[in-house]
């Protein structure tokens, strides 16, 4: 599984040897105009008497008197968070072909749900002839339907409500199993095991018989964010015993044992404490709960068990069969295989994405990015992917 | 053995809860199934109906009756599904037990056989890639890999069906077995149903190896640099014997659980596969029931979906346990 190691504590560590030589001119007039609260503390402790700051040779001071000898100012703090937090991360992205490739393609659907509505005409019947094949015609490149509907405009103008839909589950997912995981993890005894026994049930309930059985029951509206969570109404269990594992090894660690002392609350410790070092393997949960959310429902739709408020991969895909025959007439098959593409290459997207997540926070990767922060340490040449894919059907 | 115990209890537990959820969803809902019934028998039977009749009607079909107290109503129930009684089927007027039941075996049949042709052949596969690692063989399946990985089974089986059932007719593109023969262990009945089940089985095999292969992949490359596999290769021990016994069995005890969510995918993914192929299983009459609003049905499907599931993994769980000693032992763990 990802890196685990205390991410954020390697990263904003600033070696006192190697200053970038721009920062000492800020740092000292920093010093001048507010005394360091950090000094005075230092005397406080040590009972020594001092003033000035050390010198910046740095000879012969003890390791408990040695204060970082720069300050920074607001601007470099600011350029320096967004050095590490924004810059580092695009530049690995792009390193590797596969993050870059998943990065793309993601973005261009998410341009294809907000500017690719306003660029293309929305579906009607009767736009052109029926039937036509793809990359026959230029008015209509992906041909059209047996109503006469533009493939291309519907394929776009089904995008908005899909994203949605699959940014609502993933993130209702994701939230409760990291919710659940860490809290049972964290605590353990008693409510460990009761959170896990409902975990449990809920992992041995089959995902997408209760999401229809549910849709039906219920009556769920076309809405796409609930129907999001409704397919992934139970998809959290799996995750939460998944971040639970992880968060068992991290109870024990020193910096939590600390906080713990300090006598924090649970929630600060979740927050502060657990979570942030578990980041890696949340944002690839999240990633892999996106593609479960499109799998299921497109294959609902699909069956034509969910209701619907606007066009979609997965009613396309229905009508294409069920309205014109595609698996067994070659005139319709384009209309079966372009929704069909659009899913693959869209999970395609996400499972590179995943793995390009795990690279950036990856902290030796990294380090090795962000160039303002130091050299880092010994870099490996070339870091394994931990992700790991379980089988998917 | 206590953790056995502890298995089963749980399983039981499960089959509970849910038994429990599907009464509270067709008795406690306003406007849900019950009043739906109730409507229908209404237009059916015409203005002339007693309520006493209606209820009688409700009460065949979904074991509820409904004029006794709540608590009544539902230990009947729960009893009665614990007999094997799921009430009664309105769009095949017959008891849902005898339309479902012959469905079981053959969705375990596909589910069962997909799991474990994907299994074996990703593990094989990331095996064999992690031993050639880095050479032109593994690059390639690793690209396949995150490909297939990234394919809904349906997808595959949609384009089974249109090419190889429909285009080159090599196979049948419905049913379970040739409708001419009569089951039984013979041979053209024995060979009729691998045909007919080999596309659905396929299309859900082919989406799964994939994630397999990479996974096995993954951990066998980190067994393999493991310090105790040098000292087994210093004692002498036979090729054959680290391969099986260091890295097989250390690479594969992680992907485990991964094998447990995987009944359950596979199990939500039967119902869209046996739809494609119209194969008669579990998951092909539960739609039927959706369609036709057959709400006896269809929580008769759901409940023994669940059981076939909970019944799969807690085989897997068992199994576990005898694989690593390590989740025998309980968790003694201090709670903070």
């Amino acid at each position: 599984m990802g890196g685990l190691t205390p991410a954020r504590k390697e990263v904003t560590h600033v070696s006192p040897t190697e200053i970038p030589d721009e920062a000492d001119d800020a740092s000292t007039e920093a010093v001048e105009s507010e005394p360091s609260v950090n000094n005075e503390a230092r005397s406080a402790i040590t009972g020594h008497a001092h003033t000035g700051r050390t010198p910046a040779d740095g000879s012969a001071v003890s390791a408990f008197e040695q204060v970082a000898h720069v300050s920074m100012t607001e601007g470099e703090r600011r350029r320096q968070w967004f050095e590490e937090r924004v810059l580092a991360p695009a530049r690995i992205v792009w390193n590797d072909w596969r993050a870059r490739t998943g990065f793309i393609i993601v973005v261009s659907y998410l341009l294809m749900g907000t500017v690719g509505t306003v660029l293309v005409t929305a579906p009607q019947p009767n736009q052109g002839e029926l039937l036509i094949g793809a990359f026959r015609t230029l008015e209509f490149p992906l041909g059209t339907t047996a109503s006469g509907t533009s493939i291309l405009s519907q394929l776009v103008y089904a995008t908005p409500s899909m994203l949605i839909m699959i940014g609502s589950g993933a993130v209702f997912t994701v939230a409760l199993g990291t919710a659940v995981g860490t809290l049972a993890g964290y605590k353990g005894g008693r409510l460990d095991s009761v959170l896990m026994t409902i975990t449990d049930i809920m992992m041995t309930i089959p995902g997408l018989p209760l999401t229809i059985v549910l849709a039906t029951v219920l009556q769920i509206k076309g809405n796409p964010a609930v129907i999001g969570i409704l397919i992934t109404i139970n998809a959290w269990a799996g995750l939460g015993r998944a971040i639970r594992s992880q968060a068992l090894t991290l109870r024990d660690a020193e910096y939590v044992e600390a906080s713990r002392i300090m006598g924090m609350k649970t929630p600060t410790i979740l927050w502060g404490d657990i979570i942030p070092n578990l980041m890696p393997y949340i944002t690839m949960s999240f990633v892999q709960q996106a593609r479960a959310v499109i799998f299921g429902s497109v294959g609902l739709y699909f069956l034509g068990v969910l209701p619907y408020s606007s066009i979609n991969w997965g009613v396309m895909m229905n009508a294409a069969v069920n309205r014109a025959g595609a698996t067994s007439s070659p005139a319709a098959l384009h209309w079966l295989l372009l929704p069909m593409l659009t899913i693959i290459v869209l999970a395609l997207g996400l499972t590179l994405l995943a793995q390009g997540a795990d690279r950036i926070f990856n902290p030796r990767v990294r380090a090795r990015h962000a160039k303002t922060i130091g050299d880092g340490e010994d870099d490996e040449p070339d870091d394994p992917t931990t992700t790991t894919t379980t089988g998917g059907f | 053995m206590r953790y056995a115990l502890k298995r089963l209890v749980q399983s039981v537990l499960t089959v509970f809860v849910v038994v429990s959820a599907s009464f509270g969803l067709v008795r406690l809902l306003p406007g849900g199934p019950l009043d739906y019934l109730r409507a229908q028998a209404i237009q059916q039977g015409g203005s002339d109906l007693s309520v006493t009749e209606i209820n009688r009607r409700i009460a065949a079909q979904t074991n509820i009756a409904v004029e006794e107290p709540l608590y009544v109503q539902y230990l009947e129930y729960m009893g009665a599904i614990f007999r094997g009684d799921f009430g009664r089927s309105i769009w095949y007027e017959a008891p849902v037990t005898e339309i479902i039941g012959p469905a079981i075996p053959w969705t375990v049949f596909l589910t069962g056989s997909a799991l474990f042709l994907a299994f074996t052949v990703g593990v094989s596969l990331g095996a064999f890639m992690a031993y050639r690692e880095g050479s032109r063989f593994d690059v390639a399946s690793t690209g396949i890999g995150l490909v297939l990985n990234s394919t809904p089974g349906y997808v595959v089986g949609l384009l089974f069906v249109a090419f190889l059932g429909y285009r080159l007719e090599l196979f049948p593109t419905g049913g379970r077995y040739a409708s001419a023969l009569t089951p039984g262990f013979s041979l053209p009945f024995l060979t009729s149903v691998l045909h007919h089940g080999a596309l659905p089985i396929l299309s859900m095999a082919v989406v799964g190896f994939g994630g397999w292969a990479l996974s096995m992949r993954g951990n066998a490359v980190r067994v393999l640099g493991e310090d105790y596999l040098r000292s087994a290769r210093l004692r002498g021990l036979s090729t054959r014997r680290i391969a099986m016994r260091y890295v097989a069995r250390n690479a594969i005890l992680p992907m485990y659980t991964g094998l447990m969510i995987a009944i359950g995918t596979v199990f939500g993914g039967a119902v869209i596969i046996e739809n494609i192929f119209a194969y008669p299983g579990i998951g092909f009459y539960l739609i039927q029931a959706i369609n036709a609003r057959d709400y006896p049905l269809m929580m008769g499907g759901f409940i023994l979906i669940t059981v076939a599931m909970v019944i799969g993994i807690t085989i897997a769980d068992l199994t576990y346990g005898w694989l690593d000693p390590r989740a025998k032992g309980g968790d003694a763990r201090e709670s903070y």
